[in-house]
């Protein structure tokens, strides 16, 4: 077995004086796709922060491609992970294709911009196509609407070309056709890494290769989706009860009460 | 029988996607249009030249002739004004797109951090201590250090944080601790201002309007304008790292953009700029505001090409500005920032009112 893109050694997370994360051991293979689940403040977006590398564990190390992250430089960072926040900042009108072309900073520097650099700009227009935002490229960011902002958001983490995909609720605005489609099209991009943040767990038991599930007092359960997405599990991880069943070959889970 | 529906238009569909092409067009006409706004400044006065004189005299200069005739003489007092006119207004006009920029924030102008409060505050006991123009000068800029070493030291947190996770509260850190240092110099100039002999007071109000009238050394011109073209250079270099920084720190850090030096040096660039500009020429209002402002809805926010544009806007509103003070009640010569904001303030409202 191939050594892991991304491995965590007892990590922890802390928020205030809570204690979210404690001792993650974590290996992420090349071509995994792992689910975050949990309940809401359970650390899942902290998490994502951590493994971007732009904020400081409170204790353990992550290496990422085989070094130590904080070894990387940020630049060499940002040809490693992307990472789709679940916020965004438009305080000017911008048009969405300038804001993807904007993303392949690192690969062209100054030069990135639509119609002076032909090949930023196809491939800019190929993320959006395969966000189905194709349509959107001349439209002003602000009036948007929010799921079309976020899947702009996510075509703008495909444009950075990297081999890690780090996604906070990627589909959280989405509607059911293009939440398939959104993670639909991240599964089929060859030799991609995900690791997203997923309240729908549905989606996260049809998609994910792995999932994490965190508790939020510092417990985390790792595997493979299909063994860590079950009804024992999810039950006591969301204090409701919540019921399995097998539809074709998918799961589908319903919480009541 | 049914009303009629109307589609809506769509107005968000942008006309703003302006290519590569009109960008560059927008810069040579900007170019242009700041070289005929320096040739009206020198043109035009309580005396007018006309082409063949000013060319003639222009050229004596250039060879380092003096002759006595009254179109070198003329030009002798006009180019350092003009000069200095420029380089405030394009440092005005940077510091403004650099600060709107960098704080995400479309009402910031470059006196909203306080470092020009704190060159006025300088300069005014300078004027009330009886220094001359030099001096005045010398401690407005020191002034304005002193601010931003406050600046620095109070909002530390918000400026040097290591943690570049989203923090909202780091802007307005940044903008209130500016404020709060605007409100303190204010404070201050209105205790010099009330216990100010009569006799220094109208010197110290026209200091305080923004004022071109002490602009005669060539020297301090030609300095402001290498400054500008350096701070210019500088900011520039950033403008793709400031581009990705409008949608917020954290995503511009995944992006591979090291957000913490960027900010850090570009607020010092700000600050020399205001600074500089506020010693030379006083506190000249409305250029750094609105200068990006119109730059932004021609091009879109791309620092790229907003922080070049902005800049010959700026130089162009105050050497116009400069120049119809001199021209319209000569000899007497009206404050460079009232004028501005008269001309611009229509302007600026009209180009709101446009869809």
């Amino acid at each position: 077995m191939s050594a892991p893109l991304l491995s965590c050694r007892g990590l922890e997370i802390r928020a205030g004086d809570r204690c979210l994360v404690r001792a993650l051991d974590l290996d992420v293979a090349a071509g995994e796709r792992w689910a975050l689940v949990g309940p809401n403040g359970a650390g899942k977006t902290s998490l994502l922060m951590v493994l971007a590398g732009a904020r400081a564990a409170d204790a353990g190390t992550i290496a990422l491609a085989g070094r130590p992250i904080g070894a990387w430089g940020v630049e060499a960072l940002a040809g490693l992970r992307a990472l789709v926040a679940d916020r965004w900042f438009d305080p000017f009108a911008s048009s969405v294709l300038d804001l993807v072309v904007a993303a392949r900073y690192r690969l062209r520097g100054a030069d990135a911009a639509p119609g002076k650099d032909g090949s930023a700009e196809s491939f800019a227009r190929a993320c959006l196509a395969a966000m189905d935002c194709a349509a959107l490229a001349a439209r002003d960011v602000r009036y948007l609407s929010r799921g079309e902002r976020q899947r702009v958001a996510v075509a703008v983490a495909l444009a950075q070309d990297t081999a890690v995909l780090l996604l906070d609720e990627p589909i959280s605005h989405q509607d059911p056709r293009h939440q398939i489609q959104v993670l639909q099209a991240l599964s089929d991009r060859p030799g991609c890494t995900c690791i997203g943040a997923l309240h729908d767990v549905n989606a996260a038991a049809r998609f994910a290769s792995h999932a994490l599930l965190l508790y939020g007092d510092g417990r985390w359960l790792a595997g493979p989706a299909a063994a860590v997405l079950t009804r024992a599990n999810l039950s006591p991880l969301f204090e409701t009860a919540i019921t399995e069943i097998a539809v074709g070959p998918h799961r589908v889970f319903l919480s009541h009460n | 029988m049914p009303p009629t529906i109307r589609p809506i238009q769509c107005r968000e569909s942008l006309r703003m996607t302006s290519s590569w092409m009109t960008r560059r067009a927008v810069l040579q006409v900007l170019g242009l249009a700041t070289l005929a706004a320096l040739l009206a400044a020198l043109r035009f006065g309580s005396v007018d030249l006309d082409s063949a004189e000013l060319l003639r005299a222009l050229a004596a200069l250039l060879r380092g002739r003096h002759d006595d005739s009254l179109a070198t003489t003329l030009l002798a007092l006009r180019l350092p004004r003009a000069g200095t006119a420029m380089a405030v207004g394009g440092l005005l006009a940077l510091s403004g797109a650099l600060l709107q920029s960098l704080l995400r924030n479309p009402l910031a102008d470059p006196y909203v951090l306080g470092v020009s409060g704190g060159a006025s505050c300088a300069a005014l006991l300078a004027i009330a201590a009886g220094a001359g123009a030099a001096a005045i000068a010398l401690s407005a800029a020191g002034g304005a250090l002193l601010a931003l070493g406050l600046l620095f030291a109070l909002a530390h947190r918000a400026l040097f944080a290591r943690d570049v996770l989203l923090e909202p509260g780091r802007d307005s850190a940044i903008l209130l601790t500016g404020v709060m240092i605007a409100s303190l110099c204010a404070a201050i100039l209105s205790l010099v201002l009330s216990l100010a002999p009569d006799g220094r007071l109208r010197t110290m109000v026209f200091w305080l309007l923004g004022d071109l009238g002490g602009a005669t050394d060539p020297g301090l011109a030609v300095l402001a304008l290498a400054t500008w073209l350096v701070l210019w250079l500088v900011a520039q270099r950033d403008a793709p790292a400031l581009n990705l920084m409008l949608g917020g720190d954290l995503q511009a850090y995944t992006q591979g953009v090291p957000t913490t030096r960027v900010r850090r040096r570009l607020i010092v660039v700000t600050a020399i700029a205001t600074g500089l500009a506020v010693a030379m020429a006083g506190a000249v209002g409305f250029v750094g505001f609105v200068a990006p402002h119109l730059v932004r809805r021609v091009l879109g926010p791309d620092p790229r090409h907003v922080l070049p544009a902005a800049s010959l806007l700026g130089a162009i509103l105050v050497l116009l500005a400069d120049t119809v003070g001199r021209c319209v009640a000569a000899p007497l010569q009206l404050p460079v920032g009232a004028l501005m904001a008269l001309i611009g303030v229509p302007v600026f409202v009209w180009q709101l009112q446009r869809p």
